[in-house]
């Protein structure tokens, strides 16, 4: 799975995109958001992190599938 | 209605598209660079947006707002890349025929812009530059 960053995202992890290796045992956007907690505890410390899926905003029960658009979505600032 | 990211928000494309023989008001909202934030000084803006869910979901909100209230014309516009102290970043309208509708449409859409539409905003001070709401 490939993830799209931007804002704050985007710097945390160093690049636009994070390529999730198949083997990790992500089915749904709340697993998702774990591991990338672990992986990146700067990500904790956000005011927010959203995740949308075929950008739409998911919760985090929503499963992940392949071929789906997933992106992380730091809190907005727009305006 | 009229939902767009652009380098530049045109003022005039704005006022032209919400010209309407049935509208009695026109109200627009402008946002622009402020030269301060937080007590320091402020040099410029960048702004990025994830485009498509970004259009997505101000198309969202101008549904909503017409659904809710009787408009002619909805405008909403919004800018991203490098932004200067004084330039337009953002640009809400709505004609319709009476100024409540407007007023009160205008203000809807602009507040829950900024709390739904990805888009995030990094601030430049003379020091250094911080990514605007990232951390409580």
């Amino acid at each position: 799975m490939e993830l799209l960053l931007f804002g704050i995202t985007r710097e945390i992890v160093g690049g636009s995109t994070l390529t999730v290796a198949p083997e990790e045992p992500l089915q749904t956007v709340g697993q998702l958001k774990a591991w990338l907690a672990q992986k990146y505890p700067a990500m904790q410390k956000l005011s927010s992190l959203a995740v949308a899926v075929d950008s739409e905003y998911a919760d985090d029960d929503q499963p992940l599938r392949s071929g789906q658009e997933v992106a992380l979505i730091p809190p907005v600032s727009g305006g | 209605m009229l939902v767009k990211l652009v380098t530049d928000v045109d003022l005039n494309e704005a006022y032209s598209y919400l010209q309407h023989p049935g509208a009695g008001g026109i109200d627009l909202f402008v946002g622009t660079v402020r030269n301060h934030a937080q007590g320091k000084e402020v040099v410029k803006l960048v702004f990025e947006a994830y485009a498509p869910m970004a259009l997505k979901e101000m198309q969202k909100l101008a549904q909503a707002a017409q659904q809710q209230w009787p408009i002619e014309k909805l405008v909403m516009l919004h800018a991203v890349g490098e932004k200067l102290v004084g330039e337009p970043v953002v640009i809400i309208g709505v004609a319709s025929a009476h100024r409540d509708v407007a007023f009160t449409a205008c203000r809807f859409l602009i507040d829950e812009l900024k709390k739904t539409v990805p888009i995030w905003k990094k601030e430049y001070y003379q020091d250094n530059s911080v990514w605007v709401n990232a951390h409580p």
